[in-house]
Formats: structure tokens, sequence, C-alpha cells
């Protein structure tokens, strides 16, 4: 009797453990967490991948950058305004800028990832028609205004009015979702490092978006990687610049605190 | 080309006996055929309709003949079981294999043909916390590409394919 009932305290000791466990594992309730011992995105490319980003005369998106800078005092809209004309020297002005956001914009109170930021200030300041999201312009601009916090640490606020944002974010990255029924934290927080083919999983660090990817043969913006992984696990692909995805943009973000940007990125 | 014999010419007094035979065999055909139709259809077990017993699925989710060729096909293709993505298998043709779940060789001595098949329908039925996609689950699936909601990843004959082919790996 003694011994039954010491038996099934075990059991339910370790049922208990295994529910526990199970459910830290996949649930949309798992906490929001850091990797432990952070790496950037760049440590899990091939050496060439590497050295073709390490040199700014090599890396293809330092094409972007260059396009960004003409864009930057480009005048556009009635008043003939462009970025310059408020901001003056962007090399100066937008130092550090980059490694706040998103950001919420207090006066919507919309949480604005930098291209939707870009965009506000061409329709509400320059009166100029907003770029098309993943247009080479749009792109463009994002990656000469991101350069400039280039080797900056990544600092985003992620409470008061944002608070409700990152839940959202969290909440997305920690449920399963898809045909295939994946949770962005099974290969990014649980399984970095392994081998999905040939390529190793890294821990999604967002450190170097926007970046040209290889597979693509052109520059892209971290919402078209984020519609990829998307498509990986078979859920749906949200547009350019949804709620979701920038909510999601938040929480990777606050994942990479105090870590350098590395934007433009050459990725696989 | 003239299929008719020379007698029937001019048999102008029974016009329509070809078509009196003609119709009796269309009525046959119609009593006969849907018996005929649902004996020849295979008779496949709908993903809510599996029976799970222990950790197992006893019953084939189909009645038709599973080929462990085509199985080995269907779990190398990528647009179908993609196993490789994160399994090895012993093929010594695919040279990059992942490292996430198990390495499959062998899988056939390990486990049973039963066990192997719940294991491709629904993983998570024996492990919650499992990064195994469920292949035959339509249920309970959040934010499902249109492309793909309400369907399963593989079919019930490409699931029995598989599982031949994975049972069959012994060493």
């Amino acid at each position: 009797m003694v011994q039954s009932g010491r038996t099934a305290a075990v059991l339910a000791f370790l049922m208990i453990g295994a529910a526990v466990f199970s459910a830290n594992a996949q649930s949309p309730d798992r906490p929001a967490s850091r990797p432990a011992s952070p790496k950037h995105g760049t440590v899990f490319q091939s050496p060439a991948t590497q050295a073709l980003q390490a040199d700014d005369g090599a890396n293809p998106a330092m094409l972007w950058v260059g396009q960004g800078e003409t864009l930057w005092s480009a005048p556009a809209g009635p008043e003939n305004k462009s970025c310059a004309t408020c901001h003056a020297d962007g090399t100066q002005s937008m130092k550090g800028i980059a490694a706040t956001y998103p950001k919420l914009d207090p006066k919507s109170g919309q949480l604005l990832n930098l291209e939707s930021r870009i965009n506000q200030c061409r329709e509400q300041h320059m009166h100029a028609p907003a770029y098309t999201y993943e247009s080479a312009q749009l792109l463009a601009l994002t990656a000469y205004v991101t350069i400039q916090s280039r080797g900056m640490p990544r600092q985003v606020t992620v409470d008061g009015p944002a608070a409700a944002h990152f839940e959202r974010g969290r909440a997305f990255y920690m449920t399963r979702q898809g045909q295939l029924n994946l949770a962005c934290a099974q290969c990014h927080d649980d399984n970095v490092g392994e081998k999905l083919r040939g390529d190793t999983i890294s821990q999604g660090q967002t450190l170097g978006w926007p970046g040209y990817r290889l597979e693509w043969q052109t520059m892209g913006s971290l919402h078209r990687r984020l519609r990829a992984c998307s498509l990986g696990v078979r859920a749906e692909i949200l547009p350019f610049g949804s709620p979701d995805y920038v909510a999601l943009e938040l929480y990777l973000a606050w994942r990479s605190k105090d870590l350098p940007l590395e934007s433009p990125a050459v990725r696989r | 080309m003239n299929s008719r014999r020379p007698g029937e010419q001019g048999n102008q007094t029974w016009p329509n006996r070809r078509r009196l035979i003609s119709l009796a065999a269309v009525v046959a055909l119609l009593v006969v055929s849907p018996q005929a139709a649902l004996a020849q259809r295979p008779a496949v077990t709908a993903p809510g309709d599996i029976v799970v017993v222990g950790d197992a699925i006893p019953a084939p989710l189909t009645t038709t003949q599973p080929d462990a060729a085509r199985g080995r096909a269907i779990l190398l293709d990528r647009a179908k079981g993609n196993c490789l993505i994160c399994h090895r298998l012993p093929v010594a043709t695919e040279p990059f294999q992942g490292t996430i779940g198990p390495d499959l060789s062998g899988i056939g001595r390990r486990l049973t043909t039963s066990q192997i098949r719940l294991r491709l329908v629904d993983q998570s039925r024996l492990n919650a916390a499992t990064l195994m996609p469920p292949l035959y689950r339509t249920a309970q699936l959040v934010r499902v590409d249109a492309h793909y909601r309400d369907k399963t990843v593989l079919s019930a004959i490409e699931i029995e394919d598989s599982v031949a082919y994975l049972a069959s790996l012994k060493d």
C-alpha cells in the first residue's frame, strides 16, 4: 500500500514534470527570453559570404546604400523638400536612429518600423507619396539610414505604451503556426546550430537587415525574410508592414538588445 | 471499315434491335458499375477518423497496396516528405542531411510499422513539444496558408508508401 502510494506519487510527479516541460517547449505562454550566448546572423554564414559582407567594396548591398544617399537629398512633393531639408547631413543626424526601431509613434499610437517611419515623413512632412514597401527606393533609403547605426548597440523600448505590441510579437514568436505546425522559438531558440539540410539554424537575430540575400540576388527587408519563414512552415504569408510582422520585429529587436547592428548584411 | 455482316444490311424489320442491345448494356452498366467502383475505389481513413492504440496506429490509412520504392521517393521529395531537411536517411547520394530529428537508419528495427505510422501521422500525440510536423492532420492548426488549408501534408497512400519504406530500413 505504502509502496504503491509512493509509486503513484513518483508517477504523478513525472507526469506533471513532463506536462510542464512540453507546455514550456511549445506553448504560446512561453515567456520572452534572449539567447544565453547571442550570435550575429553572420556567424552562421559560409566564410565566402562573410567575406563578401566584410568588404564594403564587394558587398552588393552597398549599391542600395549609395542610392539611398542620393535619395536623401532628392527633393519630392509640392514644396520640393528632401530628407536633408530637415535632417541635414544624414551621416550625423541619423546616427543611432535605426538601433531604436521599431518605435511607438506617440501621435498615432502605432508601432512604426524604419520603413513606415520614412514613409510617414514623406507623407506628413514632404507631402510626397509613400514609397511602395520593398521598392528599390524604400530599401535604399532604409539601408542608408540603417548603416549610420552600424556597430551601435540595439536599444528598443518595449515597456509603457509599447508593451502591448511587444506582447503581440512574443506571442507570435512562440505560437506554432502553418501546416507544418512550427513556432519560431522551436528552431531559433531550441535548435540553434543544428542543420536544416545544408544550412545551419541561426538565432534569428535581425541585426543585418535590410540586407542582400544571395538566394534573392537582391536587397530585401526583414519582412521579406519573415515572409520566407512563413512560407517555410506553410503559414499565411502576411503583407509587408503588417502589424503582426512589425510586432514580431519589435520582439526580435528586444531579443538582440545591446548587440551591434551589422546592416547591410549578406545572407545565403 | 464496315463491321456489319452482309446479312444485316437490309434488315429493316428490326431497326431498333441493336439500339435495344446497347440500351440494355447501358442499363446493366448503370446498375452494376457503382458497386464495381465501390469495390475498386480504395477505402481511405480521414484524418479525423484515425484510431490510435497505445503509441501506434495499427490500421493502414488506405486499402491500396503500399509501395516502399514510391515511399522512398516521397520522403526525399522536397515538396512532399522533405524528411532530409531534419533527418538523416541511409541514402548516399544525398550529401546534405539535417540533424534536428533522429537518424532514421534502422528505424524499421526499432519501431513497428504501426508505431512508424503514428509518428508520421501526428507525433504530437506522443510528445506535445515535438518539432515533427503532423503529416496527416488538418485540425487545430493555426494561420495555415490558404493553399494548404484543410489539406494534409501527405495523402493516405503517400503515408502508407512512406511507412513501407521506413519499415524496410533494418540496418
